[in-house]
């Protein structure tokens, strides 16, 4: 495989049975994608549109029904390399309270490496390094309940970086956190990728996560509806709203104003652009 | 004046190393048919504050009195000022226990000892104003339901005691886009079609600047603002200080009327936006 | 407020005491309880009391944090007492209608009361100056060779690792639903012993649905991070016996050795 690319999604489907009438339902269809060495991935989609699924089954948490996800190469039906493919593409979760094991956040961060067999040594190491990253080194010997959201979440991203994955994969890291915790929490993400060169995907609702990303994908009752660059992706606000996402209200500003008959550049995201263009 | 806050303070775990003043000094008085929205940084106080609108706490020192009868008289019964002041807390779909959907619903009405007909028309009414079809969900079982829908269950559940004010604590938190817009429709309904006093605690400067008309801001405890919507957005320096935010829109505004544009900058939803950028534009066009 | 008050009452130190090795405490209280039972006169007692001091003051332990530990107990301690003073036989000192006290009986609920203390306290010592995680650690050390005989060790450690850790947490959660429910006319203070069962449903069913959702995505973020059960597993904070950890193990063997001999001899 290519070294560029790092996971490659091949015709992927995910089948479950309704628990109302029992039919077979596809929470996601057919879906593909490549996913760059070093990228900014966002995956966006209402509840239901198939982006929790997706992400459970890049690291093998679930297996797709048909169709092979590849990370580094390394298929994640293959019972023997699952292991593999977990430490190198780590996932954090949305609840930051049912991700933390230990009684102390240090204890916490090394729960990864030790399940790898890391040498306590290494693992001091590690723990260290990766509290530092996320900026929660005063904490180290701090039980975790008495922290705030947006701490709890770093020490859940440190322990997924004491692992040293290629790959992090954020299933909705901000849905249960306050603007504090969420801006903690973006700005890690983004330090992760541009400073450490991780590969990201975030999956959310919020576009305002979206914005600085490489790449958007538009999810929608399992299917790829959208793939493009977050400008692109942006400018269709009524397609959006059908999709059941938000746009930024400088974005549908422009929109309703080109409606009324002017064409100013649609591409808007900020208040600082918008402000330049008209 | 249906709530008023007179003095009131409270410290939590006083006279232990873990003491907490979480109310200082707060005066407040919220009227019937108000719309308020009540804002401020975590820590500041807005969790304890709605909870001594219910008597689910009571105030270390000061007045609450509701709907003219004082919290700290011995003869005003909880359970009276329960029924009349309604909470909504966060994630409340976490409260749900019944079998049924009706029943859940129900637990409310029947703890204020209301007959088996009255009860049934609370429920059918309460799911019928969040927007759940009753025929059809009344004997599923709540936890068979997406989040969103899971939280009406909940919401339905307070609405169903007929209370005088509604307090919600972040009703659309953890929800998607579309879940937000549902709720929040469902209760600009609430207020319109039941007159119900409504106060909202969100950390949504947008979602507060298209509902309510009054705002409380809360900082370290205390209550550093109060005002109408347009009166308490337009302080954007002062709000910043305190770690809050304003509407993107009005933002915009207020930053395209600084650079000498003719505008008017007290704008809280993309409609007012819309006009006045458009008359703006065909003044320009016109010029 | 609950939720600081961890079980068992850790009060965190830099003594040699917090220090030792978590086995190393173990063992020694499992000898101190041990020894406690073959204590047949009362003057041992004064040697047992000076090695609970001995460990206080070195500790630096406050003491109302020992007689705290003993509250809850009282209730016991007293029965105990009285049973031994009105249930044994000899040389009757008074009558009080149908019970005698006598002089055989005072001593016996005396001493039996004494051994209920130093018990108690000596548990208090070790749980005081050991964090949740020390102890679990030393206890699934302890317990590993059993593993060839099918003991899950490491499991029983993971679970109450796990368990400590959502205490505070769970207390939380119950506090709000509690609430909850009570904003919904709920009552959890009147009536009998019935009806305040019947009333903990709402309190209950919640609570539980809540627990069973949220091990289910703890479990889900543990095998994420590649937990697969306790073989291979390396640990940051090795236990490793250091020489003060076989030191006080081998004066402690000795200490206790001579308290057991005590039952053997005539003096006393």
């Amino acid at each position: 495989m290519n070294e560029e690319i790092m996971i490659k999604i091949e015709n992927v489907s995910y089948e479950y049975s309704s628990y109302i009438d029992e039919s077979i339902q596809l929470a996601v269809k057919d879906l593909s994608l490549e996913v760059k060495r070093g990228e900014f991935l966002v995956v966006l989609g209402h509840n239901g549109s198939g982006k929790s699924t997706l992400a459970k089954m890049i690291n093998g948490l679930l297996m797709p029904s048909s169709g092979d996800i590849l990370v580094n190469g390394l298929n994640t039906k293959d019972e023997d390399k699952i292991w593999e493919i977990r430490s190198t593409a780590g996932m954090v979760f949305q609840n930051p309270d049912n991700q933390i094991v230990a009684t102390i956040v240090e204890e916490d961060v090394a729960f990864g490496p030790e399940n790898l067999g890391v040498p306590p040594l290494e693992i001091r190491k590690r723990v260290d390094e990766a509290l530092e990253t996320v900026e929660m080194t005063e904490y180290r010997n701090h039980a975790p309940h008495l922290l705030s959201g947006g701490q709890k979440q770093r020490v859940a991203i440190a322990g997924i970086l004491a692992m040293e994955p290629d790959c992090i994969i954020f299933d909705e890291p901000t849905a249960m956190l306050d603007p504090v915790g969420r801006l903690e929490v973006m700005e890690t993400i983004k330090k992760l990728n541009k400073e450490k060169g991780k590969t990201i995907i975030l999956i959310t609702h919020f576009m305002d996560e979206a914005v600085e990303a490489d790449r958007v994908m538009v999810l929608n009752e399992g299917e790829a509806v959208m793939l493009d660059v977050p400008k692109e992706i942006f400018r269709h606000v009524e397609k959006l709203k059908e999709l059941g996402l938000d746009v930024p209200q400088v974005t549908e500003l422009i929109y309703e104003i080109n409606k009324e008959g002017f064409s100013f550049r649609e591409d808007v995201l900020s208040v600082e652009e918008l402000v330049s263009i008209l | 004046m249906i709530i008023q806050l007179k003095n009131v303070n409270y410290t939590y775990n006083p006279g232990t190393p873990f003491e907490k003043k979480a109310l200082d000094d707060i005066n407040l008085e919220i009227n019937e048919g108000d719309f308020i929205g009540l804002i401020g940084h975590t820590g500041s106080g807005k969790s304890t504050l709605v909870q001594h609108l219910n008597g689910l706490i009571k105030p270390t020192s000061g007045e609450i009195i509701i709907d003219g009868k004082s919290l700290s008289e011995k003869s005003t019964s909880m359970k009276e000022i329960r029924q009349k002041v309604g909470l909504v807390f966060q994630y409340p779909e976490h409260q749900l226990f019944e079998e049924t959907i009706y029943k859940d619903i129900a637990f409310g009405p029947k703890n204020l000892n209301l007959s088996s007909e009255e009860v049934d028309n609370r429920v059918r009414n309460a799911m019928d104003l969040v927007g759940l079809d009753f025929e059809t969900l009344k004997d599923r079982s709540p936890f068979e339901l997406s989040g969103g829908q899971k939280r009406r269950v909940a919401i339905a559940g307070v609405v169903a005691m007929k209370p005088k004010v509604l307090v919600l604590d972040e009703p659309t938190a953890g929800l998607d886009p579309r879940g937000r817009d549902e709720i929040l429709d469902e209760i600009r309904k609430l207020y319109e079609k039941e007159n119900i006093t409504i106060i909202l605690v969100s950390h949504s400067m947008e979602d507060i600047a298209r509902l309510v008309n009054r705002i409380f801001v809360m900082h370290k405890s205390k209550v550093a603002m109060t005002g109408s919507t347009r009166e308490i957005f337009s302080n954007a320096d002062q709000l910043e200080s305190m770690g809050l935010g304003i509407p993107q829109i009005t933002k915009f505004m207020r930053s395209f009327k600084s650079l000498g544009h003719n505008v008017k900058d007290d704008v809280l939803t993309i409609e007012e936006a819309k006009d006045e950028i458009l008359n703006y534009l065909r003044g320009k066009k016109d010029a | 407020m609950l939720k600081d008050i961890t079980i068992g009452q850790y009060f965190p130190g830099t003594s040699i005491i917090h220090k030792l090795d978590p086995r190393v405490k173990i063992g020694v209280v499992a000898m101190f309880i041990a020894s406690l039972f073959f204590v047949t006169y009362f003057w041992p007692y004064l040697l047992i009391l000076g090695f609970i001091a001995t460990i206080i003051y070195v500790a630096k332990l406050p003491l109302k944090f020992i007689i705290k530990g003993l509250k809850p107990l009282m209730f016991i301690i007293l029965i105990t007492f009285a049973i031994n003073l009105f249930l044994t036989k000899g040389e009757v000192l008074f009558e009080l209608g149908p019970l005698s006290i006598t002089k055989e009986g005072l001593r016996q609920s005396v001493f039996m009361a004494l051994r209920l203390v130093f018990l108690i306290t000596g548990t208090s010592l070790l749980t005081l100056t050991t964090s949740p995680i020390a102890l679990t650690d030393g206890i699934e050390r302890l317990l590993s060779p059993f593993k060839k005989i099918g003991l899950p060790a490491h499991e029983l450690a993971m679970m109450m690792t796990i368990a400590l850790r959502f205490i505070p947490t769970l207390l939380e959660e119950t506090d709000k639903i509690m609430k909850a429910q009570m904003a919904r006319g709920a009552d959890f203070e009147s009536g009998n012993i019935l009806r305040r069962a019947k009333n903990l449903v709402p309190l209950l069913v919640p609570l539980f649905i809540n627990a069973f959702r949220r091990a289910d995505e703890l479990a889900t973020a543990m095998e994420a991070r590649c937990y697969r059960g306790g073989e291979g597993r390396t640990r940051l904070n090795e236990l490793k016996f250091r020489t003060r950890d076989f030191v006080v193990l081998g004066s402690m063997v000795i200490f206790f050795g001579l308290i057991i001999s005590t039952r053997y001899l005539v003096i006393g």
